[in-house]
């Protein structure tokens, strides 16, 4: 090839991607109904619902799997696979009678063997590890008939029927082996197909027992670099994504509507107890003292998000009890005690956040400044989230973490239960004895009125000992395309896909 | 007069370079010394403030003044630039300065290796490195520090090898100096004008690979600002204000461009 | 071809290296892949059962070696977080990356070439110097800057394309193509303004020896002794850079690929990294040290093909 026609070769390809630039303008075709929602992370730890433990995994499998049981966005439980469900007289044995004709979504009918199947695994009665604790209390699972499963418990508990409506005791075929790589439930959406750290793509299942949903596909899309949310939204790529700061929304365009409420979760900078100096209550305190939440409110969220001063959210309102007050801002006071507690001069320590949860990366910002003016210094450490569910969650390996904690299941006891001495889910360590007694009393306690009152004594107790620095919480913020509908707030960290509509649809 | 305009026309690149780096250190040093704010310091009342003679490049989210921001994140990113070239040219200079000298199996093995590092694209390896011990701000000086390593070797090797069988070499081993002597007092002062433009590339390149790592959010971990850091941060804001990104942006590319353009002159004066 | 074999030897050993360096890496980081793989559910029995099913309990050169033949045989083993093979993430994410360098690659040259022929033939001229000060400036910017202002004006002002609107290349070709045009302008045109000044540094020294001399005196034009005789030297260094830089491209493309949201292998790497699942790491730092090594050895061919000088060394 001579030089010369090199040359002109040269020049055509730099004119190919002119060309192919008139190709790719223009927004996407408008397919019928689908949609797609961006989520922050990628479902790393597993699509097998008994094995889920991020909140952002179990938002989405919501839509995937169902209970015996779940709940609706009024915060109560209804009959899903179950049609009804009665318990005996000694509390004891509760009997599920199945609803005729719900189907997995490889078409098989639910038998009870499914059922006995699904309960027992997520109990752990066949080897595993259960990931709800209360479900240690199941004695055994009985099939009546074929449309009738009892479930016996050794002893009494009157949450028993919110945990059957966690999303990990949902009901599985019995004949799937790999529920991790290929799920299969009885919920309004089916699992297609997943790219990892891209997306996952989800179908409306035609077989559905109930409601059918509205929108045929939906594309998740896994956005994990907070700050390029905005310009996927703006650009057209992404039609609803949740849980968006303030400072996103202010930046979207007005093709969006801002949906807003509550994220129903405690953020709250959690302190591993059994590391020094958390271990000492005044630096607890010290700290609680330090930091001003509506400062945090002030600049991270333009003063939306509910303060809160203990381990509860103010969803549950019989439960809930105002402890805001606990500590006021109190520089002075805040030194004081730290001199007490031995450290006149600060210490440092170092606050991990999860990497893709932009509020949270915030907070901890103006939380490190606030606690620089008492001579503490925090950094911060940015860790992916399955670093985070590794080493801080599961392997205790951290110093102070901040990050929202929610209720996996429908019951004031899942806010509460995971400060335990022995709890497998108290990732902070804190060990109280008062505690711990009053909430072996929980599941002794007959009337419902003392239960409240042990409720409000237990989130009392954690502020008191500053279990933590808590801060709110969140309000919520969902950016919903103009073209769709029917966004629907929970009291629980769910995303319902199923009422999402197109306008008019 | 003439003979200064007679000099920058034979190397314009060194006299550019010089006055670009010169007035970026000088704005940063001013930033460092006289801007009246914390660079951490958040104020409510000042979000998204605009460019003003109280705050003369406005605010970022946080109300943060965004001059006091940029003069330390670009010390910050100076510092960790100037540490791992350090470490580099150290390290680098010790292993050419052995195996360009002695040569021999160990140079023939330390070669090969460091051929085998060069072959490979240098982010990659600092990835590497910062996961197994974690980022912040020194975990990058001494992962970047490892992988510029080689490339200095490379250069100091290849001028002891050039210098060993120089006659001055020889009168002094013949003059009986000890083989330390000959390779750092008598050889090394030689490579100087060589290794200096390529510890400026150098820098340069390491302002580079500071800001992508940082960037990926791998790099240095905030409160603690560098250039890197806060271009990713400032991504977020684009819509709302693009001049954070802009200055960040620009800010980098400055420094860039006038180390590459002192590099250049140095080169061509060497 | 003595030269040939002693680059080969050097690149192979790159390949071991760089992978035996990584599983050092994965081999100092707390934890391990059953740590990773139980993530809350690990109980010592439930660890230790598992360590022994994955092998994990063999020495580390038995475990290093069994991976490199499986590697080999094309077997990278099976993801811990996803719990699929590696072979089909990487079959669905390289291309992504592969195109993206390619386009960067060709860009690159299609840019430089023409810039520095018409650069070093008009030395003396303003145009000269503007094309001189604007590569310059061009050259220092970080491609991830050059990205988001290319997506802030492109995107964001002149909506001519989708920030984030990415297609993957089995949904639909053309827009998957189009996608990739700005990252890939973003890539190249810091690179195309560096092989440019390279290519007219070259030209121009190459233009000062003797024999280019002589051909002007006589009589021959200025643009054919700058295709026959100048460009054909000149050529030779720009080509080395070239080969370095396609190199450079694939590493480029991980911070590209986070600004522009394409899920290349970037991505897949640095969560990879982050949760410890180590066969995608090892196996894609594997495969762009292999993609490297086979770039060097083209471009070394290509060498020999082009400078005859060198082809009996």
């Amino acid at each position: 090839m001579s030089i010369k026609r090199l040359f002109a070769l040269a020049m055509c390809v730099a004119i190919i991607p002119a060309v192919a630039l008139t190709g790719c303008s223009g927004d996407k075709p408008e397919a019928s109904s689908s949609i797609v929602v961006g989520i922050p992370q990628d479902l790393e730890d597993s699509l097998d619902p008994h094995e889920a433990v991020a909140a952002g995994t179990k938002e989405i499998l919501f839509n995937i799997y169902e209970g015996l049981l779940k709940p609706d966005e009024n915060g109560n439980l209804i009959p899903a696979v179950a049609k009804e469900y009665s318990v005996s007289v000694d509390g004891l044995t509760y009997s599920f009678i199945l609803r005729n004709g719900v189907k997995f979504h490889d078409g098989q009918n639910v038998t009870a063997e499914d059922v006995k199947y699904s309960i027992e695994k997520s109990a752990g009665l066949t080897g595993e590890q259960s990931l709800i604790t209360a479900f240690s209390n199941i004695k055994e699972v009985n099939i009546v008939d074929n449309d009738q499963v009892d479930i016996v418990l050794k002893e009494k508990d009157i949450d028993f029927p919110a945990y059957v409506a966690n999303l990990n005791a949902a009901i599985i075929p019995r004949g799937n082996s790999t529920p991790a790589t290929k799920p299969i439930g009885t919920g309004p959406y089916m699992y297609v197909s997943r790219s990892p750290q891209e997306n996952m793509i989800l179908k409306k299942f035609d077989e559905y027992w109930g409601t059918p949903a509205n929108i045929e596909n939906i594309t998740l899309k896994i956005i994990p670099n907070a700050d390029s949310i905005v310009m996927n939204l703006n650009g057209g790529s992404v039609d609803m994504f949740a849980r968006l700061t303030v400072t996103q929304t202010q930046q979207l365009s007005k093709n969006f509507n801002i949906l807003e409420g509550e994220m129903n979760l405690v953020q709250a900078v959690y302190l591993n107890h059994a590391r020094a100096p958390f271990d000492n209550v005044d630096v607890c305190r010290a700290l609680s003292y330090a930091v001003d939440v509506d400062n945090i409110l002030e600049l991270t969220s333009d003063k939306k998000g509910f303060p809160v001063g203990s381990s509860m959210f103010p969803a549950f309102k019989k439960y809930y009890v105002d402890l805001t007050d606990s500590y006021p801002t109190d520089r002075e006071k805040a030194k004081e005690l730290l001199a007490k507690a031995g450290y006149p001069d600060g210490f440092s320590f170092s606050i991990t956040v999860p990497s893709n949860y932009q509020p949270h990366i915030e907070a901890a910002q103006v939380v490190a400044e606030q606690l620089k003016q008492i001579g503490v210094k925090a950094d911060i450490k940015l860790v992916e989230w399955n670093t985070w569910l590794s080493d801080v969650y599961s392997g205790r390996d951290y110093e102070a973490t901040l990050i929202g904690v929610d209720a996996s299941s429908l019951t004031a006891t899942a806010m509460l239960d995971r400060f335990v001495t022995d709890a497998d889910n108290n990732f902070t360590n804190y060990s109280n004895k008062e505690y711990d007694d009053l909430y072996k009393k929980l599941f002794v306690t007959p009337s419902d009125e003392e239960r409240v009152e042990i409720y409000k004594q237990l989130q009392k107790n954690l502020a008191d000992n500053a279990a933590n620095i808590y801060i709110q919480d969140m309000a919520e913020f969902v950016a919903l395309s103009d073209k769709y509908e029917g966004y629907t707030f929970y009291p629980l960290y769910v995303q319902d896909f199923a009422k999402i509509k197109l306008k008019g649809q | 007069m003439d003979k200064l305009v007679f000099k920058i026309k034979k190397n314009p690149e060194l006299y550019a370079g010089a006055v670009i780096t010169a007035v970026m250190l000088l704005v940063i040093l001013l930033g460092r010394l006289f801007v009246p704010y914390d660079p951490d310091a958040m104020n409510a009342a000042d979000k998204f403030a605009r460019p003003s003679l109280a705050h003369l490049m406005g605010c970022d989210n946080f109300g943060r003044d965004l001059y006091a921001r940029l003069a330390a994140g670009g010390a910050t990113t100076l510092f960790i630039a100037l540490a791992t070239v350090l470490i580099g040219v150290v390290f680098g200079i010790i292993v050419g300065a052995f195996t360009g000298y002695y040569g021999g199996a160990l140079d023939e093995i330390l070669m090969r290796f460091n051929d085998a590092v060069l072959a490979f694209p240098s982010i990659l390896l600092a990835l590497v490195v910062i996961s197994i011990m974690g980022s912040g701000t020194f975990k990058v000086i001494i992962s970047l520090g490892i992988v510029f390593i080689p490339s200095f070797a490379r250069i100091v090797r290849s001028e002891f090898l050039r210098c060993k069988n120089l006659d001055y070499v020889r009168s002094a081993r013949l003059m009986g100096a000890h083989d330390l002597r000959i390779m750092f007092v008598h050889i090394l002062p030689n490579t100087f004008p060589v290794l200096l433009s390529s510890t400026v590339i150098g820098f340069n390149n390491a302002v580079l690979a500071e800001a992508s790592m940082s960037f990926l959010g791998i790099g240095v971990q905030p409160p603690s600002s560098s250039l890197g850091r806060m271009l990713s941060d400032a991504q977020a804001f684009l819509f709302m204000s693009p001049g954070y990104a802009i200055l960040t942006g620009v800010t980098i590319a400055l420094i860039i461009l006038g180390f590459s353009l002192l590099g250049d002159g140095l080169k061509k004066n060497a | 071809m003595k030269t040939v074999l002693k680059k080969s030897i050097t690149f192979i050993f790159t390949v071991l290296l760089v992978t035996f360096f990584v599983f050092i890496a994965f081999e100092l980081i707390p934890g391990d892949a059953a740590t990773a793989r139980l993530g809350t559910n690990a109980t010592p029995e439930a660890l230790a059962k598992l360590r022994e099913e994955l092998g994990l309990t063999r020495p580390f050169f038995v475990r290093y070696f069994s991976w490199l033949a499986s590697f080999f045989f094309g077997d990278m083993g099976t993801s811990y977080s996803y719990g699929v093979s590696v072979r089909s993430m990487l079959a669905q994410k390289l291309p992504i990356t592969l195109t993206l360098t390619l386009m960067s690659f060709i860009l690159t040259v299609a840019v430089s070439i023409p810039i520095g022929l018409l650069t070093s033939k008009y030395e003396d001229r303003a145009v000269s110097t503007v094309l001189d000060v604007t590569g310059q400036l061009t050259m220092s910017v970080p491609p991830f800057f050059l990205g988001i202002l290319v997506t802030y004006i492109f995107g964001m002002i002149l909506h001519m394309f989708t920030p984030g609107g990415f297609v993957s290349y089995n949904v639909n070709f053309v827009r998957f193509i189009g996608y990739l045009v700005f990252p890939a302008i973003s890539i190249a045109l810091p690179k195309a303004a560096m092989s440019t000044k390279l290519l007219k540094t070259s030209i121009l020294s190459e233009r000062n020896l003797d024999y280019v001399r002589s051909a002007y005196s006589r009589g021959n034009s200025t643009m054919d002794v700058l295709y026959k005789h100048v460009l054909k030297n000149a050529i030779i260094p720009v080509i080395t850079f070239l080969g370095m830089t396609l190199a450079d491209i694939v590493a480029g493309s991980l911070v590209i690929e986070q600004v522009f949201s394409i899920p290349g292998y970037g991505r897949l790497l640095i969560s990879s990294i982050a949760n410890r699942d180590y066969p995608v790491v090892q196996a894609i730092i594997a495969i762009i040290a292999m993609i490297v090594i086979i770039i060097n050895l083209l471009v070394d061919i290509l060498y020999r093909v082009l400078d005859p000088r060198l082809r009996d060394m």
